[in-house]
């Protein structure tokens, strides 16, 4: 069977379908029974929001990966790859250098000073309600954005993965109807984990998540350079020709900052477009709430560290895979076969496994048995991101908004852990109703929107907070209302969103905004708001910055 | 204490403001930042320096190193050589040169505390 029939023998054998439902359900079996024997450790507070804080930097490491690697990681840039070439490949290199940020300026700071969110060190020496509230805003805001686009996703993908062609159908569902119960059942099952195990059954749910994509990832990655002797420029060149592009697969300029001809100031946008994107990338990580409190799970900062150093190695390792199965994809696959199935690319992935799987399993069922472990691995990946994003959310609605800002801080541990309870549900089910009504946009550019909102305005609010002694309430509800309002604003007059034949409303036009990514202006703004917001309050408490610069950097009083 | 109370007793508060200006806090504060800035600068602008050859460098970026391997790609390999090692050594600085410092502040302020 030639890889470009991808899916199309199940019409006749359900082997790969049947075996992906059936991998898909043992992992759920093996998550669901992990959270029910976390759920009865978790008794307290710091059990339900930080997991006890006994989780070792290796654990916390994989967890952060799991966090990390969305489907957007996994499928998205090998996809890119596949279908663009080289340009996939400067996707994932921001991705990367941008835990460097984390590692740096915030992880250790964040660990010794803070309690379950992001809010606890931002409203550390300022007024609580009204930072609170913003950090509230914009966690849930960044949270909700990359939910729905990885629950949108797994719709798309649904179909695609499980073989369900217009016309056929699935246990009596069409492809339309299929997404709409994967949507369904992908939110039902992440408000289990969050209500259910709180971060510990979280954390093993995304540690289990990253040892089978890495697993899985890195079988693919030796597959595709044995077919090609190891010899990393004949798997290059193999690409290029499958391509149809030449050379130009192999170099930048296919996807981003494409050069127009006859267009100079389109060709210039497009070059700005790629740096604005670059920053943000690289700039967002550091204050993606449901990353940030990650590092509560580990007892000290020097266990935050080193949870850092893990997750570089993994994160860092798995993007030098996601380059061979990009290019193995496009060599052995072929860029025709995979816009077939995909004209984004999402099935890149998938497609090589089953291409792999013929070559070296043992024919068509070699083949399915590849394609089905592969597509269940993605369906985890987009199961785990999704309980941790519901995690952040719903920690910051309980433990900023409703313990701090409605009870002003008079409310029980248990009260405030039934209220993130209920608030995972809330926020499963409005993700869940969104996401149906998303589901036909083109919703990928909300994941550089959330790294857009999270670097425009909770990163200035995070480094000020730590680092500038005269930094007050004023400065930073400016910083976090100005660089989220601002990054929102920009995206909703880009081109993303209306006025070009790729935006989510295509049929309307009412952009401005020249730019797909905002950074380039959201960013500096989200600082200039923080300063100025600063500098026009008196507020200054010299005593609480004495106490929260000690205890950041030596560990003192840490929770 | 916790972030969710209210201000620390006096004493507490005295204690950090004593402890922030004593020497070997300063100490700390500029062995630290001493490594953390210069070096966030560094990999930011070596990564900018990546991103703006990769979209107005394309001959130099094109240029073939070995069989397919061009300079596009070596520069963007290099961006993980140097993200590992920036990393590795961060740990090596602050596991030799801030942690014995921050072990000793927060010892003493733990005495002077169970003693206050």
């Amino acid at each position: 069977m030639s890889p470009s029939t991808f899916l199309a023998a199940e019409a006749g054998d359900n082997t790969a379908r049947t075996l992906t439902i059936t991998l898909f359900l043992v992992f759920v079996a093996i998550t669901l029974a992990i959270t029910i024997w976390a759920s009865r450790q978790t008794k307290t507070a710091t059990d339900f929001y930080a997991g006890g804080r006994s989780f070792s930097g290796f654990q916390n490491g994989m967890a952060i990966g799991g966090d990390y690697m969305s489907a957007a990681s996994f499928l998205g840039i090998a996809g890119l790859i596949a279908l663009y070439g080289y340009d996939g490949f400067l996707y994932s290199i921001g991705f990367l250098v941008a835990w460097l940020v984390a590692l740096l300026l915030v992880a250790e700071l964040l660990r010794n000073s803070g309690k379950y969110t992001m809010a606890d060190v931002l409203a550390f020496r300022m007024r609580q309600r009204p930072v609170r509230t913003a950090a509230a805003v914009s966690t849930i805001t960044v949270s909700i954005f990359y939910l729905i686009a990885q629950m949108v996703g797994a719709g798309a993908l649904v179909a695609l993965l499980l073989g369900i062609r217009p016309g056929t159908t699935f246990l009596g569902m069409d492809a339309d109807a299929a997404k709409i119960a994967t949507i369904i059942l992908v939110g039902a099952l992440m408000i289990v984990y969050v209500t259910v195990g709180g971060m510990k059954g979280t954390t093993y749910v995304q540690i289990v998540k990253a040892f089978l994509l890495m697993s899985g990832a890195a079988l693919m990655t030796v597959l595709v350079l044995a077919k090609f002797n190891f010899n990393l420029s004949s798997l290059l060149g193999a690409a290029a020709d499958s391509s149809g592009k030449g050379e130009a697969f192999l170099e930048p300029g296919l996807r981003y900052g494409v050069e127009v001809a006859d267009n100079a100031k389109q060709t210039f946008y497009n070059k700005v477009d790629l740096f604005s994107l670059g920053i943000a990338l690289v700039l967002g990580t550091a204050g993606l709430p449901h990353i940030l409190i990650r590092f509560y799970t580990v007892p000290t900062a020097r266990a935050a560290r080193k949870s850092v150093l893990w997750a570089i190695g993994i994160i860092g390792t798995f993007y030098l895979f996601t380059l061979a199965l990009g290019f193995g994809a496009a060599a052995l696959v072929g860029g025709d076969a995979i816009r077939e199935q995909d004209a984004a690319g999402n099935t890149a992935a998938p497609q090589l496994a089953e291409a792999l799987g013929v070559d070296f399993l043992g024919g068509d069922t070699g083949g399915a048995v590849l394609l089905a472990v592969i597509a269940a691995v993605a369906f985890a990946t987009i199961l785990a991101v999704v309980a941790g994003l519901t995690l952040a959310s719903s920690s910051s609605l309980a433990h900023d908004f409703y313990a701090n800002v409605v009870k002003r801080g008079q409310t029980s541990e248990k009260q405030e852990v039934n209220v993130a309870r209920i608030s995972a549900f809330g926020i499963g089910a409005v993700s869940i109703v969104l996401a149906l009504f998303a589901q036909s946009l083109n919703v990928a550019f909300l994941v550089a929107l959330a790294f857009a909102v999270a670097a425009s305005g909770n990163l200035p609010a995070i480094l000020y907070s730590l680092f500038w002694k005269r930094f007050n309430t004023s400065g930073a509800t400016w910083a976090i209302y100005g660089g989220l309002i601002a990054a929102v604003v920009l995206v909703f007059f880009s081109p993303v969103v209306s006025g070009a034949p790729t935006s989510m409303f295509k049929n309307s036009d009412w952009q401005w905004f020249p730019l797909n990514n905002p950074g380039i202006i959201s960013i500096p703004f989200g600082f200039l708001c923080g300063w100025i917001g600063t500098i026009i309050s008196k507020e200054t408490d010299e005593q609480k910055y004495a106490e929260l610069e000690v205890r950041s950097l030596t560990g003192a009083g840490a929770h | 204490m916790t972030t969710d109370t209210p201000a620390p007793a006096t004493s507490d508060a005295e204690r950090y403001v004593e402890v922030q200006r004593s020497e070997d806090f300063t100490r700390l504060r500029k062995t630290l930042r001493g490594f953390i800035f210069p070096m966030t600068v560094a990999f930011f602008l070596w990564y900018a320096l990546y991103v703006i050859l990769s979209a107005y460098a394309r001959g130099f970026m094109d240029t073939k190193v070995v069989g397919h391997i061009n300079v596009a790609l070596v520069f963007g390999l290099l961006q993980f050589v140097s993200t590992f090692a920036i990393a590795w050594l961060y740990s090596r600085f602050a596991s030799r040169r801030v942690d014995p410092i921050a072990d000793k502040i927060a010892h003493e302020l733990k005495e002077k505390g169970d003693a206050a």
